[in-house]
């Protein structure tokens, strides 16, 4: 593996808490239910490194994203991009900081704008933030971007429907890096993929970080792509963070219950590390209207004490890595 | 060990407008009693139209052109309609990858158990079939049955709903368990609970499972003997322990190489070239050929059997792949 | 034994790019055109309805060439006649021949089918992009708006509109404009909305790219198959429109030949003459039935939202 230039904070969120309405409530409106999607999140992400968000269906990674992005507004708290707090800053001044952050979605299909060739795809964001003066020049810088992720540049004139699922991933990615965007959050970029096509993304977009020193937030819940692409790696579960720490250390000595069953819960490619008896997690994962009070983890938790219903845990800082658990 | 499914030289056509689509294209598959066997591979191989196949549920265009499907010595391709309904939830019965669409949604889950218990025994009446309809959501650990009996489908999670879909399928103890991509939708801890609890029916109930998957790491967990497809054709067959030790075929190897491993260092991914083919114009030889690294002239030009290969892993059964590099002398006959 | 191991990685490579160029050469051919002539080639009755239609359109527009008669031309001598080799369809009840007023007819019928719709069409378009793509009070003000027309009787509205601005064409093109718009609003809204939550307009938001812009780049154009089925079947409500109005004696005004007027006026021989009221009637019969007929068909084949 590569060394990488690791920097200072790029980006980082401080106290950040999004709840959702949602449909219900009294006659007039009142007293609607809330989506508890992420409350009080506070992480911070280097420049050049990958950082890897995991967790199940409804732990608010997905949410966490695109508060990084203000894609949506945050109840509470904020995001600070290079220690710019980018809630509070006009929409014009928005747009330059917009060009610095990208984003690759999960499904293929709904990314792309099925009425615009590739040209127009790619073109997008040169054309918005108006980065090259003539259309010849546009139309050259597009055919570097498709030759660079491996798309033929004579397909300029394509539509998306007539490429594969890997080959409109790769467009999504041109259309990402088309600004030359410091950071790009990474929204379960490969989970839509067909294995064998999955690897050839996940080295394009290794590569690509090494060419173009790029941060990566990694959204996924895919523990063994996590392991592979991340440098630094937090579990969360219903939009609390767990743990956080580096790849190797979250892996090899997980402390939070939820990461180590987590981990053993993967379906391990080698029938010879088959066990007997698997501990198993019971139990579903709780709703995010009605979170469990203290630990949100609690009421899965073999190990949970009374302490863990009734108080909710600080993070701590452990061997190097960052904890929220009572019994650590 | 006695043979529960033979499937010999399975072809199902689709013949659509632009031209035919060979999706399943001679697959033998043989499932013995009590056992868990793979099949695995990516989007558009033909492992659920085999599944389909089984169940003849194969939709227009498609049409089932050639071979048998045998359940213990009966060709199920002779059975229509009524036969083949009987034969449907009673003795094959099937899970999918989104239980939701399964389920009806103005139903309860209750409701929709009971009738299905009712459909193949018209002698139970509806006490005993709430009796039975409770003790296999026990069965498959749906927790306080009574209270879920009631439920719609909407009410509960993906995870419970796989386990409703699971009881209503076991519920008539049927021979076989087609699961197709059963784990997919759901959370890791999730798919390891309905992992673990499929793996446990078949133990106790001597179900056999057919296990369609995209996973390595599923097929790994569970399975006992796996099939490799790829463009409509098996591959490559062998037993679970067996494929991981002693891969044969080109196409498992680089699948393998290719997922990137929980336990494993971090190296550079393997890469398969290219791009899963369409299967209106596939390649005149080995269809794997135009991305495999191994491939010589001979592969472009004549497509290669399933040959023996040499087991490695004592008791492993038979090993086939379809790779001029595995030559030998035996071929699978029926191919 | 080096030798032949070149020639054969060469040959290998070979065969390799030749394979990937004939997958490249498969490409899926979806556009909207190629969803037409799909649709041509297998949904007979569309093709035969949409010839229907470009034969009424050709007769439209070459009336003068294509009736056998002048519409206006009174024949006393041959009032209410029998069809004959002369008279296709008859003559009228002031000798006119009733063949070539319904190919006069149908300019009328047709120019009152295409232009309200499109009026109308472009209209709810606008306000329905608004609505869903503004939301909150501008989609109140806008919906409760569509509703309240929708709440209206439509023929009822019409004819409010008529009787206020009294009976001309332009003041047809008003009524069933404001008649019509609400239906198509609703859908473009709806439409909106679902798109909106579409990644690929995400993407465009997290580009940096104005509203204006993505209203107009990424959602309206994704709406154009929903309009193009939207209007071929407004297009026949917006015929039967016009001719209920000139049924009733506010619409199309004599001497002009609207089908609608036609019928009135051959009413009163249905027994004894059908001829004179019939064949006007059968005329729109044909040209609505054209329109919906190829209005399904195009919804089938190009509309991927309104499927069920």
């Amino acid at each position: 593996m590569m060394t990488k230039q690791i920097g200072d904070t790029l980006i980082r969120t401080v106290d950040l808490v999004k709840e959702f309405e949602i449909s219900g409530g009294d006659f007039f409106g009142r007293n609607k239910p809330r989506v508890h999607a992420t409350s009080n999140v506070n992480i911070q992400i280097n420049k050049g490194e990958t950082y890897a968000l995991v967790g199940e269906s409804g732990c608010g990674k997905s949410t966490l994203g695109r508060l990084m992005l203000k894609l949506i507004e945050p109840t509470s708290g904020h995001v600070e991009f290079e220690g710019i707090n980018i809630n509070e800053l006009p929409s014009e001044e928005m747009r330059e900081i917009r060009k610095k952050m990208q984003i690759i979605f999960q499904d293929p299909y709904a990314s792309l704008n099925p009425r615009m060739n590739v040209y127009d795809i790619i073109a997008e964001p040169l054309v918005t933030h108006h980065v090259c003066k003539t259309k010849d020049e546009t139309k050259e810088r597009v055919k570097e971007l498709m030759e660079r992720v491996g798309i033929r540049p004579e397909f300029i004139n394509r539509y998306p429907h007539q490429f594969s699922g890997g080959q409109r991933q790769r467009i999504g990615i041109a259309r990402a890096l088309a600004l030359q965007p410091q950071l790009i959050i990474c929204d379960e970029p490969v989970s839509a993929l067909d294995v064998s096509i999955q690897s050839q993304i996940l080295n394009l977009l290794h590569d690509l970080q090494e060419e173009f020193n790029l941060t990566y937030l990694f959204i996924s819940h895919d523990l063994s792509v996590v392991r592979y692409i991340s440098d630094r790696v937090c579990v969360m579960f219903l939009g609390k963070v767990c743990e956080i720490g580096n790849t190797e250390d979250i892996f090899g000595n997980p402390l939070h219950p939820y990461t180590k069953f987590l981990i053993d819960a993967v379906p391990k490619p080698d029938p010879f590390l088959r066990k007997e008896n698997k501990q198993l997690l019971h139990g579903d994962i709780p709703s995010p209207v009605n979170p469990p009070t203290g630990c949100r983890f609690h009421t899965r938790c073999p190990y949970a004490k009374d302490i863990c219903s009734e108080i909710e845990p600080e993070m701590k800082n452990v061997d190097n890595k960052q904890v929220a658990c009572h019994l650590i | 060990m006695d043979e529960l499914l033979r499937i010999n030289n399975l072809k199902t056509h689709f013949f659509t407008k632009k031209g035919v689509v060979p999706a399943v294209d001679g697959v033998s598959i043989s499932v013995p009693q009590s056992s868990v066997i793979g099949v695995v591979g990516e989007s558009g191989c033909g492992k659920s139209m085999t599944a389909m196949s089984i169940m003849q549920l194969v939709q227009k265009p498609g049409r089932i052109i050639d071979g048998s499907i045998e359940l213990e010595g009966e060709d199920l391709l002779k059975y229509s309609g009524d036969n083949m309904r009987n034969i449907r939830g009673n003795k094959i019965s099937m899970i999918f990858q989104e239980p939701m669409t399964a389920l009806n949604p103005v139903y309860t889950v209750g409701r929709q158990v009971t009738e299905a218990i009712r459909i193949h025994h018209h002698d139970i009446d509806k006490e005993e079939a709430k009796k039975m309809a409770l003790d296999i959501f026990n069965a498959v650990g749906i927790p306080e049955p009574d209270r879920r009996f009631n439920s719609y489908p909407h009410q509960l999670s993906g995870g419970l709903r796989q386990r409703v879909m699971i009881g209503m399928a076991m519920v008539c103890n049927p021979r076989l368990m087609i699961a197709d991509e059963p784990t997919t939708a759901l959370d890791v801890t999730i798919e390891a609970q309905i992992l673990f609890l499929m793996k446990k029916l078949q133990e106790e109930r001597g179900t056999s499972i057919l296990l369609i998957t995209h996973n390595l790491g599923v097929v790994a967990e569970i399975c006992d003997y796996v099939y490799v497809m790829y463009a409509g054709k098996v591959m490559e067959q062998a037993n679970t322990f067996e494929l991981f030790k002693n891969t044969s075929h080109q196409y498992t190897e680089g699948l393998m190489k290719s997922i990137p491993k929980i336990t494993a260092e971090k190296e550079r991914l393997y890469n398969i070239k290219g791009v899963v083919p369409n299967l209106m114009k596939l390649p005149k030889g080995c269809r794997f050929c135009p991305r495999c690294e191994k491939a010589m002239p001979r592969c472009f030009m004549e497509e290669p059997p399933l040959y023996k290969v040499k087991t490695v892993v004592e008791n492993a059964g038979e090993h086939y792949a379809r790779c001029f590099l595995c030559e030998s002398s035996e071929v699978m006959n029926d191919d | 034994m080096e030798d032949i191991k070149v020639t054969d990685n060469e040959t290998v490579e070979q065969l390799r790019q030749d394979y990937e160029n004939m997958q490249a050469e498969i490409a899926d051919t979806d556009g909207i055109m190629d969803k037409i002539k799909a649709m041509i080639k297998n949904n007979k009755l569309a093709t035969i309805s949409l010839i229907v239609i470009l034969i009424f359109c050709f007769c439209a527009i070459f009336a003068p060439v294509v009736a056998p008669h002048d519409p206006t031309l009174q024949d006393y001598d041959n009032v209410r006649a029998h069809p004959s080799r002369d008279h296709i369809l008859g003559t009228d009840e002031l000798g006119r021949d009733v063949f070539s007023r319904i190919i006069y007819g149908a300019r009328i019928s047709l120019v009152i089918g295409i232009v309200p719709t499109t009026i109308s069409m472009v209209i709810g378009t606008i306000l329905g992009l608004m609505a869903g793509f503004m939301g909150k009070k501008v989609d109140f003000v806008i919906m409760r708006l569509a509703d309240i027309m929708l709440a209206f009787p439509s023929l009822l509205l019409a004819m409010v509109v008529m009787y206020t601005l009294g009976a001309s064409l332009i003041n047809i093109f008003i009524a069933l404009s404001v008649v019509n718009w609400a239906g198509t609003a609703r859908v473009v809204r709806s439409q909106t909305l679902a798109l909106k939550e579409k990644e690929f307009v995400e993407a465009a938001e997290s580009i940096g790219v104005k509203k204006s812009v993505i209203m107009l780049r990424h959602i309206l154009p994704n709406c154009l198959p929903s309009l193009i089925v939207l209007f071929t079947m407004d297009i026949p409500g917006s015929i039967l429109s016009e001719s209920s109005l000139s049924f009733l004696g506010i619409g199309a005004q004599p001497p002009a030949s609207s089908w609608g007027l036609m019928v009135v006026n051959g009413k009163q021989w249905l027994f004894s003459e059908p001829w004179v009221a019939i064949a006007p009637g059968v005329a729109i019969l044909i040209l609505v039935l054209a329109f919906n007929f190829l209005g399904d068909g195009l919804r089938d084949a190009i509309d991927p939202y309104m499927k069920e």
